[in-house]
């Protein structure tokens, strides 16, 4: 269980993030969405130990800050946003360092062969010898995924549930790979894991997330269901955009939705 | 599609390569590297400007007989002069090219160099300063310290300059290219303004001593002042493959490292102590060395790849041997006379980094 209470975080005098209570489950995947500049990428660094913040979080009961490094990694992975990287590593190298300081959940013979199993994962199957470098954004944002699960490939250890933090881990890939990723965070939260995403994608968020977290102006604004929480007035409300819930388009437009996949 | 990865990577060093995994590629060429420094080592005792053999030297060890005059003459030269100069090379390559690798590492850039930056210039302001102020200001510490004075002199200064580098340098866990480079020139430039004023309070002994840093030099190797820098450059050198792992983790960015496991604090300031300590203390017997702790590195990653287990160990071995040849070619090329070595590794070393920024030109945001 992650619980978050009362945090707030300001950079400089700016007040980015202020009184947010959150919490997210074991089993469960949490979406945070919202518009550009409300918090969301904040609120996860706080939550996730990397901004210092006023308030409280704890995972599975214990405060992040008397966590070490070491210890924290074996709870939580993070996927940032982007990475930059100034050294000629292979996707490999990148991949396996998800394993330095945290822990897999997998020993023996099998660990070695972890990088290649979490690139089969996010479809990479065969890029294990590429320069991290020479890929696209979306192989790159995939290969940075297969890092952050090799660090929390069993998504429970000792009986206790690990987290994945995803800041919006669709956003460079096409539609084949958002659904192959969202499907990997959906497992891992069915199989005992919980996971947090930002998604800019509605749709997603509501195809996939158990319980939807809007961010507004640096508050989270509602929580919910998707069902519960995507109505017309929210729409207006917070993306300041009139847009009608669930209306088809007019005419013979077409649409594609990732809830259509068969 | 377990079997057939498995299959895959057990089947030899080319296809481990093909798949992303340069470890045994890596530890094969460290094995190299071993074996190329011992030889650059026995070439090295081996030749010089007296036609002292090694060989016949090392003959004479060997069999412990024979006392005759020309053999006399040999050893002295070979132990107290060659031997000497040779572990102080090795010693002061292998520091500077891993304190390159470490600075490269911490910053996240490829271009970080003790040298170019201003960390050695910091470190020479240090030695300076115990070498002028050594017998008036500050003569206590020079009592209390002894032979150690100028290399912990030299240390405190490269610590002072890798300090201020970094605070300067580094936002919010960004180090920006340019910022780092334009500070070093400055740091550079005041250590070496502050450097010229104790030149004028000096006397001609002093100068001597001084004019012998702003070239970088080898020469007047002793087992003295062996023993004063050896034990900190090994120190320094002990604690890097406890940063190696951590420094791998850095190259994804100060917060990824966190978030990987890494005390990414602490491993900072352990990094800055070392490299300040090896830079210190190989400046303090040599004087300013440039371009070892960029052109090893570099060739390293080519050859071996980045992964800092490896990089580390495999610089100080070629650093070790680059600077004992670029020795070799400072003592002979002029011989009876010789070259500072620091002119020979800047002959070779600054047209080999203006190789490395024009093809990286697109690749560093400066």
């Amino acid at each position: 269980m992650i619980e978050a209470q009362g945090i707030s975080v300001h950079i400089g005098t700016k007040r980015i993030v202020h009184g947010v209570d959150f919490s997210a489950g074991p089993g469960e995947l949490a979406t945070i969405v919202g518009p550009n500049g409300s918090g969301k990428t904040t609120m996860l660094k706080a939550l996730c130990g990397e901004l210092s913040h006023s308030g409280r979080v704890t995972f599975n009961g214990r405060d992040l800050k008397s966590l070490k490094p070491a210890e924290a990694a074996a709870i939580r992975a993070v996927l940032p946003q982007a990475t930059m990287l100034s050294f000629p590593f292979t996707v490999r190298e990148i991949v396996k360092m998800g394993l330095i300081g945290g822990r897999s959940g997998v020993i023996g013979p099998e660990a070695d062969l972890l990088p290649e199993r979490a690139l089969a994962r996010v479809d990479l199957d065969g890029f294990a010898g590429r320069f991290y470098q020479e890929l696209s954004g979306g192989e790159q944002q995939r290969v940075q995924l297969a890092r952050v699960l090799c660090q929390v490939w069993m998504p429970v250890l000792d009986g206790r549930p690990r987290y994945l933090f995803l800041d919006e881990p669709v956003s460079s890939l096409d539609i084949k790979h958002q659904l192959i990723i969202m499907d990997i965070a959906r497992d891992f939260a069915r199989a005992g894991g919980g996971v947090v995403a930002i998604l800019h994608d509605l749709n997603l968020a509501a195809m996939y997330g158990d319980r939807i977290h809007v961010m507004h102006r640096g508050t989270l604004d509602t929580v919910g269901a998707p069902k519960d929480v995507l109505s017309d007035a929210l729409i207006e409300r917070v993306f300041g955009c009139k847009l009608r819930v669930g209306a088809v388009p007019a005419g013979n437009t077409p649409f594609v939705l990732p809830q259509s996949a068969i | 599609m377990t079997n057939h990865i498995a299959a895959r990577r057990s089947s030899g060093l080319r296809n481990a390569v093909a798949a992303g995994d340069r470890s045994a590629l890596a530890r094969l060429v460290i094995v190299i590297l071993a074996v190329l420094l011992g030889l650059t080592m026995l070439f090295s005792l081996a030749s010089g400007a007296s036609d002292a053999s090694a060989i016949s030297v090392a003959r004479g060890w060997l069999s412990g007989a024979g006392e005759d005059a020309l053999r006399v003459r040999d050893r002295i030269i070979i132990n107290d002069i060659r031997l000497p100069r040779v572990m102080l090379g090795a010693l002061v390559g292998a520091s500077l090219a891993v304190s390159g690798a470490v600075m490269q590492g911490l910053f996240r850039n490829p271009l970080a160099d003790p040298g170019l930056i201003g960390v050695s210039a910091g470190a020479g302001l240090g030695a300076v300063l115990i070498i002028v102020l050594g017998g008036t200001v500050l003569a206590p510490l020079t009592t209390a310290l002894g032979t150690f004075s100028l290399p912990v002199g030299a240390f405190l200064g490269g610590l002072a300059a890798t300090l201020v580098l970094y605070k300067v340098a580094t936002r919010q866990g960004r180090t920006s290219v340019a910022t780092m480079l334009l500070a070093g020139i400055a740091l550079a430039a005041l250590a070496g303004a502050v450097t010229g004023i104790l030149v004028f309070v000096t006397d001609d002994r002093q100068l001597r001593d001084l004019t012998f840093w702003q070239l970088g030099s080898l020469a007047g190797a002793t087992w003295l002042k062996i023993g004063a820098v050896a034990p900190i450059m090994v120190l320094a050198m002990a604690a890097t493959p406890f940063l190696a792992r951590g420094l791998n983790a850095l190259a994804l960015g100060e917060a990824t490292a966190t978030h990987l496991g890494i005390p990414v604090q602490r491993l900072k300031y352990i990094a800055i102590v070392s490299v300040a300590a090896s830079v210190g203390s190989s400046v303090a017997v040599s004087g300013g060395i440039g371009f070892v702790g960029i052109v090893v590195p570099h060739l390293l990653r080519l050859a071996m790849g980045p992964d800092n287990r490896y990089l580390l160990p495999a610089s100080a071995l070629l650093g070790a041997s680059l600077l004992l040849l670029g020795d070799a070619v400072a003592r002979t090329i002029v011989a009876p006379a010789e070259l500072p070595i620091g002119i020979v590794t800047a002959i070779a070393g600054a047209p080999f980094f203006l190789w490395i920024l024009l093809r990286k030109r697109g690749v560093i945001d400066l």
